[in-house]
């Protein structure tokens, strides 16, 4: 019995085992000088995961009683997750070496935190889901303070400690409520109670405050607040690695959540999650047009895009888990690529994040200025680029539940959002010359990156690799 | 051939990308292969695109040439023209190479700006192709990417404003087409155009945030796609973006804007809001044609004042394509016949002027009417030139901006006299600006220190314009060159719009008895 158990949750093993094995080795050998070694081979390590958890064997399988669930969507989840992290860490390794703050605990926090993302999607259970969401974000508060001779790393890593704590503690609490109104922790236990008729009162309670704490970590409008700050003071490898895998691991968690438990009261949490979907998109829209800093665009760049994502998830349907699916896998793409961009802006070896400095930069780097552009026009939801497609497929998905205006209400934000995309195009386009331009940084890693996502943007229109399919299969799995 | 649709689609697309794969360097030799490789490019495009011309059966008003494939997320990759269409594609191959040959002298970054003018070619081209909802919505905006780009980069002083408010104006609109596009697809089931053509929408009166909406959803979804197309047309008053993006655009963004993208609009009106939204068409109607006649008169007066060439034509534009929304919306056959007729016309006489404007702009870098005076002294072909562009602007008799106006005149007259009344006096306007443009600039004493040494047009300019001359002659003298090709296709627009209204109103009668 037990080892069926863990031979579903063997990947989750290796990765953890791989990180505290790797922890000893690092510190009683050469410490930091391992560093750049352990970056390799946890990528490496996570590539090879992915590629085993996308081939293996399907179906859903259940361990340790149902508190941890091995189906699709999860593996679709997860197979994102360690790709994006893989991608992201080999991003870094650069960077933080030449800026001297390349540590040997990166790469295995950025792993641990990896398996507490798996843990998430993967969970069954409202005590496997506090478990999974607790060693992602304690791993990534101390990611987030890396930089400690940087008072803005430290700050940005205490606030979002302290307010990741704070949500950490509504969803505690949201999580009591609905153990003592439905008798059971299970996702599979409490869905029975919902299923039928009436959603008591202290289960709708319970459901707000989960949702509360969920929505912190998507960072949806209004528990955003973190979001640009941590995003502008933590060293830029590790606002790439915020902005990609930690997300998907929310959304995913969010539906698994919505459905696995909730699927009965589709009505009780539509209405929720529509409110956080529309101000999102409108915060991340509107308040991203005054930013100088690409950092903190990005940042609410970020927010806006999960109020989008947030629409497949309001749907309540299949079509809408699948839609938001491909939302997330088409965002994290574009966003490896912006960020491996903003890993290469620096002036005189410092990293610049002001736009300001992009000025015609068209004209020195055309190829990578190009790859630029795309990202950016595929992030306004233009197309041909792919996220526009990512958009349609959220938008289909509302009009088909019915929420006609919301899928309006996004169509504004959308077109108002666009205009700080290409402020970046405009500054690098049309902009002055200035005296103080950009180094050209020639990191092939990065170079790598940019290109291949901003590739993949035009590429996916035609092909998309079986993403389309796994993320319909996935859907499939966990709405039925 | 088959897939010629597709051919001619991507042969720009295909040049753009030889260009940017394999041209290096900056130097003269790069920037004189870059411009032939356009010109040969979107040549060769012209010569296929005529292939569609000579096999293109007018008697036919289905769809032609179609052609068909799996994309993806269930959407269709489908390409067919006819008879409303079909001329369109012409259009836009027969004005590019001018275009590429009236910007022999860019020196900035030439490769980069052949490149945006072929990809604008494709999409332009596929836009009037695309028979599939998201395949047209794809092209529709993309297109906004490389105008965006020749604005902001080769355009005048206040380009980035220009540029921001082009991008930003036709994107919200945009955005909304698309909403509505959604709903469709979840209303009908399907994408495909030529299936949709045959849905009928609900019709039924809906009540939205307490407003009783007469139409239900037809009414919503004509307005959705309304605004899009109103921008593209540009209608009166959502027509502002129009000046600053064309006096700012450099000549030949100017000739693809006035000559081919504002035709979108008026296409998608006739593909899409008249035959899948009649009855929200019809409850439209009248706003829409009183739009379109103060239109007329009102971006006339505007004209009347302007002191910059281009602005004076771009007003001038708004106000031709306020007979062509006025056409569309009277629907009946003269209407739309004369409609499509204007839009064709005006494709060729704005690009002209547009072009007429770059040739003095090359030589003294100046839009302003008050630096020229008494050009007819130095340069006698240019003034000829001018002065056959400005009467057929005023839609003298003789050229084709006459039948355009006097058809589309006459399919208004009969849907609504008071429109015509009021719009029949922008013809008189028309003529006021015009002619005291083409007085200002070209007669009077040469008396200007600056323009005692300007040069008549050369032999590239006048090969540019040679094209332009005749198609503007032939037209206005020979019009069923145009009506027998979109004639039955039209007739068939009309009278299945008729029959739907008709079927409607049956339907809401049985429903209230």
């Amino acid at each position: 019995m037990i080892s069926t158990d863990l031979t579903i949750i063997l990947p989750e093993i290796v990765l953890a085992v791989y990180a505290m094995l790797a922890l000893v080795v690092a510190v009683y050998t050469k410490k930091d000088g391992l560093a750049g070694a352990l970056i390799w081979t946890t990528a490496a390590l996570m590539v090879v995961l992915a590629g085993w958890i996308a081939t293996g064997a399907g179906g859903t399988n259940l361990a340790f009683g149902g508190m941890f669930v091995d189906d699709g969507f999860s593996r679709f989840a997860k197979v994102a997750i360690l790709l994006s992290a893989a991608c992201v860490l080999v991003m870094s390794q650069e960077y933080m070496a030449r800026r001297d703050f390349l540590r040997f605990e990166y790469p295995l926090l950025v792993a641990l935190s990896a398996v507490g993302m798996m843990m998430m999607v993967s969970a069954g259970d409202l005590m496997s889901l506090y478990m999974g969401l607790e060693l992602q974000s304690l791993a990534l508060y101390v990611v987030a303070a890396m930089r400690r001779d940087s008072v803005r790393s430290t700050e940005a890593g205490l606030k979002y400690f302290v307010l990741g704590a704070l949500s950490s503690g509504l969803l505690l609490y949201g999580a009591s409520l609905v153990y003592g109104f439905s008798g059971t922790t299970l996702f599979s236990g409490i869905i029975q109670t919902t299923q039928h008729g009436e959603v008591s009162l202290g289960l709708l309670f319970g459901l707000i405050f989960l949702i509360s704490g969920l929505a912190f970590k998507v960072s949806a409008v209004p528990f955003h607040m973190w979001t640009p700050d941590v995003y502008e003071g933590s060293p830029t490898p590790v606002t790439a690695f915020f902005a990609t895998a930690p997300k998907v691991a929310a959304m995913g968690l969010f539906a698994r959540v919505l459905h696995d438990a909730f699927g009965g009261a589709v009505a009780d949490w539509q209405q929720v999650i529509v409110l956080l979907s529309v101000m999102s998109m409108f915060l991340g829209a509107v308040a991203a047009i005054g930013q100088h800093d690409i950092k903190r665009l990005m940042a609410y760049s970020s927010i806006a895009h999960m109020g989008y994502a947030l629409i497949g998830l309001a749907a309540g349907t299949e079509a809408g888990v699948k839609a938001m699916l491909m939302y997330m896998a088409i965002y994290v793409t574009m966003n490896v690529g912006t960020f491996a961009f903003i890993l290469m802006m620096e002036r005189d070896g410092q990293p610049v994040t002001n736009i300001d400095a992009l000025r015609q930069y068209a004209k020195r780097e055309p190829g990578k200025a190009l790859a630029v552009l795309i990202l950016m026009f595929s992030l306004a939801g233009v197309p041909p680029m792919l996220g526009f497609f990512a958009k349609l497929g959220v938008w289909q998905a509302g009009v088909q539940a019915g929420l006609i205006w919301l899928v309006v209400a996004s169509a504004v934000a959308s077109a108002i959002g666009a205009f700080y995309y290409l402020r970046i195009v405009f500054y690098m386009y049309f902009g002055e010359d200035t005296d103080s331009q950009l180094d050209s940084n020639n990191s092939p890693v990065l170079w790598g990156a940019l290109m291949a996502s901003a590739a993949l943007m035009l590429i996916g229109v035609f092909y998309q690799f079986g993403v389309e399919g796994a993320a319909a299969a996935a859907a499939a799995t966990l709405v039925n | 051939m088959d897939n010629i649709l597709s051919i001619v689609t991507f042969v720009p697309a295909l040049a753009a990308a030889i260009l940017a794969v394999f041209l290096r360097g900056d130097d003269e030799a790069a920037q004189r292969n870059a411009k032939w490789v356009a010109l040969f490019a979107t040549s060769v495009t012209f010569l296929v695109s005529l292939g569609i011309y000579a096999q293109f059966d007018p008697s036919n008003t289905g769809f032609q040439f179609v052609e068909e494939g799996e994309w993806l997320m269930g959407l269709k990759y489908k390409m067919g023209v006819d008879g409303i269409s079909v001329l369109f594609v012409l259009l836009t191959t027969f004005i590019m190479p001018l275009t590429i040959l009236a910007s022999w002298n860019v020196t900035t970054r030439v490769k980069e700006y052949m490149i945006a003018f072929l990809l604008l070619e494709t999409l332009m081209l596929g836009v009037f192709m695309a028979l599939d909802l998201v395949l047209f919505y794809l092209f529709f905006e993309a297109g906004l990417i490389p105008m965006f780009l020749i604005i902001g980069i080769w355009g005048g002083k206040d380009r980035i404003y220009a540029s921001f408010k082009f991008f930003l104006y036709t994107f919200l609109g945009s955005v909304l087409m698309l909403v509505a596009m959604v709903a469709m697809y979840a209303d009908a089931g399907t994408t495909d155009i030529e299936t949709l053509l045959t849905h009928q929408f609900a019709s039924g009166t809906l009540n939205v945030l307490g407003v009783q909406v007469i139409g239900g959803m037809q009414t919503l979804m004509f307005l959705a796609f309304f605004a899009s197309f109103a921008v593209k047309m540009p209608m009166w008053p959502v027509h502002t973006w129009l000046p600053d993006a064309h006096v700012q655009a450099p000549t030949a963004g100017s000739v693809v804007l006035a000559a081919i993208l504002l035709k979108m609009g008026g296409y998608g009106f006739l593909r899409f809001s008249l035959p899948m939204f009649p009855v929200g068409a019809d409850v439209m109607t009248p706003l829409v044609l009183w739009m379109s006649a103060i239109a007329v008169v009102y971006t006339s007066l505007v004209a009347l004042v302007q002191e910059d060439m281009k602005k004076l034509i771009a007003y001038s534009s708004v106000a031709h394509m306020g007979f062509v929304t006025m056409g569309i919306f009277a629907a009946n056959q003269q209407g739309v016949d004369g409609a499509i007729f204007q839009m064709l016309s005006h494709g060729f006489i704005s690009a002209a002027l547009f072009l007429c404007v770059g040739v003095i702009y090359d030589r003294m870098h100046t839009r302003d009417i008050d630096a020229y005076g008494g050009l007819v002294v130095r340069m006698p072909a240019y003034a000829l030139v001018f002065m056959l562009f400005t009467m057929a602007n005023v839609g003298l008799p003789g050229t084709s901006g006459f039948v355009g106006e006097f058809l589309t005149l006459m399919g208004t007259f009969q849907k609504n006299t008071w429109v015509t009344a009021v719009a029949a006096t922008g013809v008189i306007f028309s003529a006021g600006y015009a002619l005291w443009l083409y007085r200002r600039v070209v007669f009077g004493d040469l008396i200007k220190e600056s323009l005692k040494t300007i040069t008549d047009m050369s032999t590239r300019e006048r090969v540019v314009f040679a094209p332009l001359i005749v198609m503007t002659l032939l037209l206005g003298v020979y019009p069923s060159l145009i009506t027998d090709i979109i004639g039955p296709s039209t007739a068939a627009l009309v009278s299945n719009f008729d029959t739907a209204l008709a079927a409607a109103e049956a339907a809401t009668q049985i429903a209230s008895h």
